[in-house]
């Protein structure tokens, strides 16, 4: 086992020695090992499945391994529960935050164990100036007395870390700590995950994101398929992209985002945007609105918009579908203008659209896979008085399930089960029944496997050469490179710079994307 | 590991699916089982056609709240509406308020009892359909909206019946409470033509789909093009509906619309179609399980009465099955997540 020897002259903090884990039958970790000293940011990473939620649990002493040996601190490491794994010194910081949202930050933070006044009362004033202190060492400066509702994901998940540490905590787990904030906010994060390394604090940071795990962290564990893929270490310079997803994959990187050679594009104007503006909710008062914005997007072209999380992307997909309100602007379709009052105005007119949020707002996981498939297409479907078309509704499932290679068992079988790659060609399948002229896609893999992703990226570039006008947004570059004929960049509501894909490299839309000087420069006006 | 992984899975889903479609018919047999043990006689085919005329009239009520529950919705309203319909319908039949005490049967005053039919189902889909639009609408959750209805409802049965009942219906309107085709009570049949009905739409309509699609994700059935707001409404004129065709037949039966008709049928309904399967969080369910429900509890009623065992009693004992089918219902789910 490859390890930092001698660089660093910590001794090991915590050593996962050949950990196995069977359940019912089915090895889902199998003789992994690792090790973490005091000071390391150590990266676990790999696909869904690969097994990390698996080691995550062990650690943290949700279930135990079924053969293996777990030091730390140079003693065997058997947490009965998670407050166990606690109580020794390690916490885990899951995606969803365990803050209670109704209690402000101090109480959150000395829940359990609120300190005490001569009377056995609550001292009040103690737990504030504590909980000041406490927060003060990840760089909160708010109210510790505000309640946990009133914060930002961002500063909860600080808030927890604070705890965390109050707690003497030698070893944080953080599961997917980025994959809800916005891009100042994981670098306030990582920042922060820097200053506790000089703290000598051990991190272990799971996560997805594979840029920045390239800059934070010492070191690398890879898994796949329930087994160790390999350790890479930055004590060999810094650690390449490529590598990393070869390891995960298990194969060359090259083949992931290869950009599809620049094709023939139909031309015709098929959906034309001018002059957009949202309604303001003054019930959501902070939400993003659009601010005049102007697109066009031709029949057979991927056109990709590229924005970060705040910067109107989605509100851009949901004006054009109906589903939120327009104050101002024109939308053109086929030469024609349109006014799409909800979305069922908008799939009439010839619009599908595969959301953002796969869980909440696209998929029914209670209902099998063709409820789900053909809930956009019912009226196709069904016979002139109502009742469903069945035989002709599964074979065109069928159709789409090879066209697609979706890998399911039977038409009936639950969407939950399937992959999110899977789930998500379902979606796909849902509109293409529909036989769409515009189709925008919302972060078309977010939750998907590296593998499935290229898949997703290839049905994109299919529809595309079918005729059909794709507008594919997304928060990732690569994938916005790799599938785009044409890129548009936006920022707070606005377009804020439009290019060829070609054209394109990853800078150059960071920049358009992130920087406030390009407002009026790349205003595509 | 996935291989391996996925069939395991499988084979357990199996297992618990089937539990889960068959455990209540499991539990209706188990009980009827044990009865007929008990007392022999419980299997009389005049017991069993007792049992389903006195299940038809929730029975009814509950294949519409089958619709309601499935969009995670709820109708608390049913029993006053039920006796609100009834109501309605004996004015109608009897032509009038006025002569409430005299049984006289010869209708020829009143407007038939085939207006007074149309008038509880459509005062019922009507008074449905305003309680949709007050949960679509004006965004107040169903719970409240009903439990309003519940006490607008009966206020209103009060008042058009100044407290009293309605009594004395001609033979042609009765016969749809006590008639029998062959052996079998009117009103049994009148239930299973509706649930059959009812199972056809929700199973093979583009109707049905939408239905447990809203039920399933609201969010995603708007933004798959399905209006939903109009479904919503849809459910509980449904179930409106079916509140009127079951106060037609109870009144029938009874010879008589009550002012305190259906006090606390919204439990009986409610409970018929939890047991039944259908989830209260929307998306899973189905007429079968309901009237599978229904049916349970029932023959809980009648075997439990056949055996002298206190009204008291019995309220206990339907009481703690309904909270033991859930509990069952959310046992075989954990055990097809894990």
């Amino acid at each position: 086992m490859p390890t930092a020897e001698a660089a660093s002259p910590e001794p090991i903090l915590l050593a996962v020695e050949g950990v196995t884990k069977h359940f019912a039958g089915v090895t889902a970790l199998s003789d992994v090992s690792l090790d973490i000293r005091p000071g390391e940011i150590l990266g676990l990473l790999g696909e869904n499945g690969a097994g990390k939620s698996t080691l995550l649990k062990i650690l943290s002493g949700v279930m135990p391994p079924s053969s293996g040996r777990i030091i730390f601190d140079g003693a065997d490491y058997q947490p009965a529960s998670p407050q166990d794994a606690k109580r020794l010194g390690i916490v885990t910081i899951y995606q969803e935050l365990s803050l209670i949202p109704t209690l402000t930050v101090a109480e959150n933070i000395f829940i359990g164990r609120a300190p005490t006044g001569p009377l056995g009362l609550v001292s009040w004033r103690r737990m504030e100036e504590d909980s000041r202190a406490i927060i003060a060492r990840v760089g909160l400066t708010i109210d510790p007395m505000t309640p946990v509702s009133a914060l930002s994901v961002a500063e909860q998940q600080l808030v927890e870390i604070a705890r965390a540490l109050s707690l003497k905590s030698r070893l944080i787990i953080m599961d997917e700590p980025t994959s809800a904030l916005t891009e100042t906010e994981v670098q306030r994060l990582l920042s922060i995950m820097d200053r506790l390394r000089r703290d000598k604090v051990a991190i272990m940071f799971v996560t997805h994101r594979l840029e920045e795990a390239a800059a934070i962290c010492d070191r690398m564990t890879v898994l796949r398929d329930g087994r160790l893929a390999g350790h890479l270490d930055r004590d060999n310079g810094p650690i390449e992209l490529p590598a990393i997803i070869e390891k995960m994959v298990g194969r060359a990187a090259s083949e992931l985002y290869a950009r599809p050679a620049q094709r023939a594009i139909a031309g015709d104007i098929r959906l034309s945007v001018r002059g957009l503006r949202t309604v303001r909710d003054p019930e959501a008062p902070h939400a993003i609105v659009l601010d005049g914005v102007d697109i066009d997007l031709k029949a057979g072209e991927i056109l990709g918009v590229a924005g970060l999380v705040g910067s109107g992307r989605t509100e851009l997909a949901r004006a054009i579908f109906g589903a939120d309100r327009i104050a101002a602007g024109t939308i053109t379709l086929d030469g024609r203008q349109i006014a799409p009052a909800s979305p069922a105005d908008a799939i009439a007119l010839g619009i599908g659209l595969v959301p953002e949020d796969r869980k909440h707002q696209a998929i029914f996981a209670a209902l099998g896979i063709l409820p789900n498939f053909s809930v956009a297409s019912l009226g196709h479907f069904s016979n002139g008085f109502g009742f469903m078309a069945e035989r002709r509704e599964r074979d065109a499932l069928a159709g789409f399930r090879k066209m697609l290679s979706i890998r399911m068992a039977s038409a009936e079988q639950a969407i939950e089960g399937l992959s999110g790659g899977n789930q998500q060609k379902v979606i796909l399948a849902r509109w293409l029944a529909r036989d769409p002229k515009v189709l925008i896609v919302d972060e078309p893999t977010r939750g998907v496997d590296v593998g499935a992703k290229t898949e997703v990226h290839q049905i994109l570039v299919q529809l595309a050469a079918r005729g059909i006008a794709v507008m594919m947004i997304s928060s990732e570059l690569p994938e916005v490179l790799a599938v785009s004929d044409r890129i548009v960049t936006m920022r707070r509501g606005r377009i804020t710079g439009q290019m060829q894909g070609v054209e394109a490299n990853e800078e150059k839309l960071m920049e358009l994307m992130a920087l406030d000087r390009q407002d009026a420069k790349g205003q595509a006006r | 590991m996935s291989v391996a992984g996925e069939q395991n899975q499988r084979g357990g889903i199996n297992v618990a699916r089937l539990l889960m479609s068959f455990g209540p018919l499991l539990f209706l047999a188990a009980l009827i089982v044990v009865f007929t043990v008990l007392k022999p006689s419980f299997m009389d085919p005049i017991n069993l056609f007792n049992i389903t005329r006195q299940i038809s009239i929730t029975g009814l009520i509950a294949l519409g709240m089958t619709f309601v529950i499935l969009t995670a919705g709820i109708d608390l309203s049913v029993g006053s509406l039920l006796a609100f319909c009834g109501m309605v319908a004996a004015v109608v039949a009897k032509g009038g308020t006025a002569n409430t005490l005299s049984l006289s049967t010869s209708g020829t005053q009143g407007y038939g009892w085939f207006a007074a039919l149309l008038a509880a189902v459509v005062v019922g889909a009507a008074a449905g359909g305003v309680q949709g639009l007050a949960i679509t609408r004006l965004k107040v959750p169903p719970f409240v909206v009903t439990l309003g209805g519940l006490t607008v409802f009966r206020g209103l049965t009060l008042t058009i019946s100044n407290g009293g009942p309605i009594s004395g219906f001609d033979a042609s309107m009765r016969w749809f409470g006590t008639g029998l085709i062959g052996p079998v009570p009117v009103p049994a049949i009148i239930f299973a033509v509706a649930a059959i009905l009812c199972h056809i739409v929700l199973r093979y309509t583009r109707y049905g789909r939408a239905v447990y699609a809203v039920g399933g994700n609201a969010e995603a059935a708007r933004l798959s093009g399905l209006r939903v707001d109009r479904i919503l409404v849809s459910v509980y004129v449904i179930v409106g509906f079916f509140a009127g065709l079951a106060a037609f037949v109870l009144s029938a039966r009874l010879n008589s619309s009550e002012a305190v008709a259906g006090i606390g049928y919204e439990l009986t309904v409610i409970s018929a179609v939890v047991i039944g399967g259908t989830s209260l969080f929307g998306g899973i369910g189905s007429v079968g399980g309901t009237v599978v429900g229904a049916a349970l509890i029932g023959v809980l009623q009648n075997g439990l009465q056949f055996n002298n065992v206190s009204s008291y009693t019995q309220s206990i004992v339907i009481g703690l099955i309904l909270i033991l089918a859930v509990a069952f219902d959310r046992w075989l789910k954990s055990r097809v997540r894990r």
